[in-house]
């Protein structure tokens, strides 16, 4: 089944015929990605890389049947176009977008609240489900057909990780770049818990980083669930110095499981496969799966 | 972004907030002037002379070159001018800036809240900021003003409290309330507080704050509720909605090479290692930071070169790398996903016989599109670089540089 994409999905463009979503989307379309149409307030009624063009977003649905949008909208209109699309009844919403304020995004989570719709992003890469789907901006063919997922804060992180994996002879089922941002809309233990549900997926590569509590939260889920599946982890910035992008009173708040070796030590003791080096990621993963 | 203690007080009057007055000074002579205002408009002797830096714990930090602290209360004409001239221009170094400390450009003379009066003067703290993990603005607040926050967290955690604001309906009256009386206020210092807390949180909102602390917030003997200290950061995200906000930057507060950087959309975090590293992506360049430890050196930086990795980022990041004399290798780890990896190497080469003198060994990793023919244009440049398409090849030649 992968998670939240497949062959299936139906893929439309907010902010299709701008620079990025005009590149991009042609790249998802190249991959075969589905894509069925876009929205561009204002230039409804044309075409666009050969697909319809549509003013709003629930138009775009009720024509196309779309169940999935993908969002390259400026950081001032992008909490705009996420509200947009879940009262479109959209049910999966990535944004690629970086850069959205803070106080838009924390209205951005109380809108979705107790509506069908999940968010994946912002300021993140996408997700990729190997050879059926790609909805984001990674490069595809890293991504081999294989049974591990991926889940990441990271970009270019999850690109490294993805092509150990395919070097370690193994492959990728779908790969989810959940972002970096301080909200956002699914965690690393949400998209655990997708994983662990697939049948297409044997084993998780998770990758974090300093700041938040996400990782813990996601590590403590995993142990609770009995370790079903192995997971690899690694957390970046375990050099990183103290204090550099979190407020004096931050540090508080995010607690003593805000650095890189608290995170590392919580994942451990939840019996995940901690890497220290982002060069044995792949190495690790093919040990657990022998 | 950050901003000074006499900027944040000057935006919070706007949204009432009451604070202690003073005047932003840039001369012995404009203090003395300060002082002599501060003297008619509210009838002290007394002044407080506060160093205008981007760091805390002033009041206890010294002036390099005259030993004097960073917050003086003064008790006559003759101090001010004393006090003011060992200030301007002095260095200080409080516990939060580091050995080097940090220049004095401003003082902010300001009027003495400490004068006696019918009731108990009192401190208190209280700060604004995003509960991450519930998507919320939190109110954290303390009966243990005036102190190091952190201190209080650690030694008695049942003095903080927290109210979380519904991120729909804003801060509510009942929350304010709950605030004061857990202050332990009552009578005019009670509606004070209420008031006091209300606006702040309106300000919170209106100027887009990442952060915003009130330490302390205090109580003035005859009941006011006023912030005698501010600590204020700003949405660098949002600044795009807030020109005015956005013009108080104080570049001098921040490090050269990093507003440098930023001038070629590089992301750059000056560190003390030997080893640069320039790589596109945040999560990336962290974890090549880590590699980096894990080989045996030390990381000089942190470098995200962005998506648009070509000669000229490239060059500018080399140069801003090579600034740093500890530094005695360069790593450069590119995954080429849109951008190709052919492109960035041709990039290196340019940079690299462009620049002409760099005598340090250069490693370059690129993985990902055309990554082959990118290996092969560098070993073919004939300069003195070193390639590699694995992490753990470049992690091996990193530890060969630094042995």
């Amino acid at each position: 089944m992968s998670i939240l994409i497949n062959k299936n999905s139906k893929i439309l463009v907010q902010g299709f015929t701008g620079t990025e979503g005009t590149f991009h989307a042609t790249q998802m379309i190249e991959y075969g990605t589905n894509l069925v149409g876009g929205v561009t307030p204002g230039k409804g009624g044309n075409t666009h890389l050969d697909k319809p063009v549509f003013n709003t977003v629930e138009d775009c649905v009720k024509s196309t049947g779309a169940d999935v949008s993908i969002i390259f909208v400026p950081p001032s209109f992008a909490a705009d176009a996420i509200m947009e699309a879940t009262e479109a009844g959209i049910k999966l919403v990535v944004c690629i977008t970086e850069g959205i304020p803070t106080q838009d995004m924390i209205k951005v989570n109380n809108y979705l609240q107790g509506t069908g719709t999940r968010l994946i992003g912002p300021n993140c890469p996408g997700v990729i489900t190997a050879d059926e789907c790609k909805v984001g901006i990674m490069p595809g063919f890293v991504f081999k057909k294989g049974r591990i997922g991926i889940v990441s804060k990271s970009g270019t992180l999850t690109y490294e990780a993805a092509d150990q994996v395919a070097k370690a002879g193994l492959g990728i089922s779908t790969a989810v770049g959940i972002g970096g941002d301080p909200i956002i809309g699914t965690t690393t233990k949400e998209a655990i818990e997708l994983f662990m549900n697939d049948n297409e997926t044997d084993a998780i590569v998770m990758i974090g980083e300093i700041g938040g509590g996400m990782e813990a939260e996601a590590a403590r889920y995993i142990k609770e669930q009995g370790n079903k599946k192995p997971v690899v982890g690694f957390i970046a910035g375990q050099t990183a110095p103290p204090g550099r992008r979190m407020g004096h009173a931050g540090a508080i708040i995010g607690g003593a499981e805000d650095t890189a070796a608290a995170k590392m030590k919580i994942m451990e003791e939840c019996g995940i496969h901690v890497v220290k080096s982002p060069a044995d990621i792949g190495k690790r993963m093919a040990e657990v799966m022998k | 972004m950050n901003l000074h203690e006499y900027q944040a007080k000057e935006l919070l009057k706007k949204y009432n907030v009451p604070v202690q007055e003073g005047y932003a000074c840039n001369t012995p002579h404009e203090a003395e002037e300060a002082y002599r205002q501060i003297k008619t408009q509210y009838g002290s002797n007394f002044a407080v002379l506060k160093a205008q830096i981007h760091a805390g714990g002033r009041g206890k930090g010294k002036v390099k070159e005259t030993g004097i602290n960073g917050v003086k209360v003064a008790k006559s004409g003759e101090e001010v001018t004393e006090f003011s001239q060992k200030l301007l221009g002095g260095t200080l170094v409080t516990i939060q800036t580091g050995e080097e400390g940090k220049v004095i450009n401003k003082i902010l003379v300001a009027q003495d809240m400490y004068y006696d009066g019918p009731s108990e003067r009192k401190e208190f703290y209280l700060s604004i900021l995003l509960d991450r993990s519930l998507g919320q603005n939190v109110i954290m607040y303390s009966t243990e003003g005036g102190m190091d926050i952190e201190e209080v967290a650690h030694n008695t955690p049942d003095k903080i409290f927290k109210e979380w604001v519904h991120p729909a309906g804003g801060l509510e009256p009942f929350q304010a309330r709950k605030i004061a009386f857990n202050f332990g206020l009552s009578g005019d210092a009670f509606k004070n507080c209420v008031r006091f807390v209300t606006n702040l949180y309106k300000a919170y909102q209106g100027l887009e704050c990442s952060m915003l602390e009130i330490n302390p917030l205090f109580k003035t003997a005859d009941n006011k509720m006023v912030a005698v200290d501010c600590k204020m950061g700003l949405d660098e995200n949002a600044l795009m909605r807030h020109p005015d906000l956005s013009a108080m930057r104080d570049l001098s507060e921040e490090d050269p090479t990093e507003v440098e950087a930023a001038k070629y959309n590089l992301n750059f975090v000056k560190l003390d290692g030997n080893v640069g590293c320039m790589v596109n992506g945040a999560g990336l360049a962290m974890a090549t930071m880590d590699m980096i430890k894990l080989s045996g050196g030390e990381p000089a930086n942190f470098l995200d070169v962005g998506g648009t990795a070509n000669a000229q980022t490239v060059e500018a990041g080399f140069k801003i790398i090579l600034k740093d004399p500890n530094v005695k290798a360069i790593l450069i780890n590119i995954f080429g996903g849109i951008v190709r990896c052919d492109r960035v190497a041709q990039g290196v080469i340019d940079a690299y016989k462009n620049l002409g003198n760099i005598h340090i060994p250069i490693i370059v990793r690129l993985q990902g599109t055309n990554a082959e023919e990118a290996k092969k244009l560098i070993d073919e440049s004939g300069l003195k670089v070193q390639s590699a398409i694995l992490l753990s090849e470049a992690a091996d030649l990193v530890k060969k540089a630094v042995a």
